[in-house]
C-alpha cells in the first residue's frame, strides 16, 4: 500500500521547513497543506488537539507532531536512504543534545529581536550571537554538524538561516562578521536540493515581519 | 562490566538525575553515584557539561551525555538487551516523545510556576492549571496503556519515568499548598498508576523519601524568601 503523507504546515515556519527538508531527503511525495494560522482547520485541530501548532506530519491518517519528533520519526520510517541521525548511541544523544540546544534558545532569542526595542533586544542580540558563536564553536571543521554528511543538527538548525536576515536588519547587527563559519556552513547547506527547496527566500521573511511588526504595533 | 565505567553526576533531589537511576536499575546496570553540591560545582561536572553546568550527566567509557531525555534513549540504545524503555514502534515512539516533551516543557513549567505564584489567586490559577495538565495526561495515559498498569503497557518505560520522576515533587506542591493535584477522583487512571510506579523494582530503592524532599524544598524556599527580603531593591 502506498504511503499517504500529508504535511500541516506555514511557510514561514523553521518547524515546518525541518519537515520539509528530512522529506525531501528520503525522496517523499507528499501533500502539503497550507494553514490559516488564524483560522485553524478542524483538520489541525483534530490532529494537533494539545497544542493546536503546525507542523503536523500524517501519515496514513495518524499524526505526529513536534518537529524534531516528527524529523526523527520519519527517519526512524524511512530509514534506508538518507539517514539523519547516526547509528552510534552516543553520536546520537549528542546530536539530541544539540538539537535541544537550538530549540531551547535560538526561535525565542530571534524572536525577541525582532519584537523588542532597547536593553531588551540589545540583551537578545548578545545572547544570540553568544549561542551562535557555540554552535559555531561544536561544527568545528567539520562541514556539517553531522559530520561528512548532513544530519539531524543541521536540519534543525538550518531552517533559522532564512530569519537571519530578518533579524539583522531589525537589530542593526551582522551574523557573518561574528560567525563567518556557520555563514559559510548555511551556505554548503543551501547547495542541497532539499534545503533550498525548503526555505524561502530571506527577503520573503523580512517582508513577512514588516508585516507583522505593522500589526501588532511594533516600530 | 566494572561499576566505574558508568557514572552519573546528580543530586539526590534532582528529578531528572532520578530519571537516570530508574533507567539504569531497568537495564541492571551497575553505576557508580556522585553526589553533585550545585552551590560548588565539581570539576568534573563542568567539564562533562560545559553548556548547561547541569546534573545529570552520564559518563560512560568516559564520555559524557548530557539532558535528562537524551540520556534514557542513549541508555536504551547502549544497552540493547531487554527490557526496552522506548517502544519499538516508530509510531509509538513518537507518540512517547510527543507526551515527554509535553510533561517537560508545559506541565513541569505549570509545577514551578505554582512555587513562584506570588498572592492567592495567581497560586489558585497555578494550581489549576497544574491540575489541568494533569487530566490531559490523564486521557494520553488511556490511550498509551491500553487499560494496562503503566503508559508503555506491562512494564515501566520511557514514559513513566519522565512522568515518575515528578511524584515527590507533586507531593510537595500538594502539602505546600494544602491541596490536592494528583485526585483520583479526577485522574483514576493516574493515580493507580502512580502507586504502582513508586512500587517498581527499579522504583522504589532510588526515588527519594517524599517527606525528605519536602523537608528540603520547605528549607529551600525558606532561604530564597529570606534572600529576598534582604536583596537590595531592584531599581
Amino acid at each position: 500500500m502506498a504511503d499517504e503523507i500529508m504535511l500541516l504546515d506555514w511557510w514561514s515556519s523553521m518547524f515546518g521547513m525541518r519537515v520539509r527538508i528530512a522529506l525531501v531527503e528520503k525522496g517523499l511525495k507528499y501533500e502539503s497543506r497550507e494553514e490559516d494560522l488564524n483560522n485553524k482547520s478542524p483538520l489541525l485541530l483534530e490532529m494537533n488537539p494539545v497544542h493546536t501548532k503546525i507542523p503536523v506530519l500524517i501519515h496514513n491518517g495518524k499524526p505526529i507532531c513536534e518537529s524534531p519528533i516528527i524529523v526523527e520519526y520519519i527517519d526512524e520510517v524511512w530509514k534506508d536512504k538518507s539517514p539523519l541521525l547516526p547509528t552510534d548511541p552516543y553520536q546520537r544523544a549528542h546530536a539530541r543534545f544539540w538539537a535541544d540546544y537550538i530549540d531551547n534558545k535560538i526561535f525565542q532569542l530571534g524572536g525577541k529581536i525582532w519584537t523588542r526595542k532597547g536593553e531588551d533586544q540589545e540583551a537578545a542580540k548578545k545572547e544570540l550571537m553568544e549561542c551562535l558563536k557555540i554552535l559555531e564553536g561544536e561544527l568545528g571543521e567539520k562541514p556539517f554538524f553531522g559530520g561528512e554528511n548532513f544530519g539531524f543538527v543541521d536540519v534543525s538548525l538550518v531552517t533559522f538561516s532564512c530569519w537571519f536576515y530578518a533579524y539583522e536588519s531589525f537589530g542593526n547587527f551582522s551574523i557573518e562578521a561574528e560567525c563567518p563559519k556557520l555563514i559559510a556552513w548555511t551556505k554548503r547547506c543551501l547547495q542541497k536540493s532539499s534545503v533550498s527547496s525548503s526555505l524561502p527566500d530571506p527577503l520573503k521573511i523580512h517582508d513577512f515581519v514588516v508585516q507583522l511588526r505593522k500589526k501588532f504595533g511594533i516600530e | 562490566m566494572a561499576g566505574s565505567e558508568v557514572k552519573v553526576l546528580g543530586t539526590w533531589a534532582s528529578p531528572f538525575a532520578l530519571r537516570v537511576h530508574i533507567a539504569l536499575g531497568i537495564k541492571s546496570v551497575k553505576y557508580e553515584w556522585v553526589e553533585e553540591n550545585l552551590e560548588a560545582k565539581s570539576q568534573l561536572l563542568l567539564e562533562s557539561n560545559p553548556i548547561n553546568k547541569q546534573v545529570p550527566v552520564l559518563i560512560h567509557h568516559h564520555k559524557p551525555i548530557c539532558e535528562s531525555l537524551a540520556i534514557l534513549q542513549y541508555i536504551d540504545e547502549a544497552w540493547p538487551s531487554a527490557p526496552s524503555i522506548l517502544p519499538s514502534d516508530p509510531y509509538h515512539r513518537a507518540v512517547a516523545r510527543f507526551w515527554a516533551a509535553y510533561i517537560d516543557h508545559k506541565w513541569f513549567t505549570w509545577l514551578k510556576g505554582v512555587a513562584s505564584a506570588e498572592g492567592a489567586e495567581a497560586k489558585k490559577a497555578a494550581l489549576d492549571r497544574v491540575r489541568e495538565g494533569l487530566v490531559v495526561v490523564e486521557e494520553a495515559f488511556g490511550k498509551c496503556s491500553k487499560g494496562k498498569d503503566f503508559f508503555s503497557g506491562d512494564r515501566i518505560g520511557y514514559l513513566d519515568i519522565v512522568l515518575g520522576c515528578f511524584l515527590g515533587w507533586l507531593y510537595v506542591a500538594e502539602k505546600r499548598n494544602d491541596v490536592k493535584l494528583l485526585d483520583e477522583e479526577k485522574m483514576p487512571g493516574l493515580a493507580a498508576w502512580a502507586i504502582k510506579f513508586c512500587l517498581d523494582g527499579a522504583v522504589k530503592d532510588v526515588m527519594p523519601d517524599k517527606d525528605e524532599l519536602l523537608d528540603y524544598a520547605n528549607m529551600v524556599f525558606q532561604a530564597m524568601a529570606k534572600a529576598k527580603l534582604n536583596a537590595p531593591p531592584n531599581y
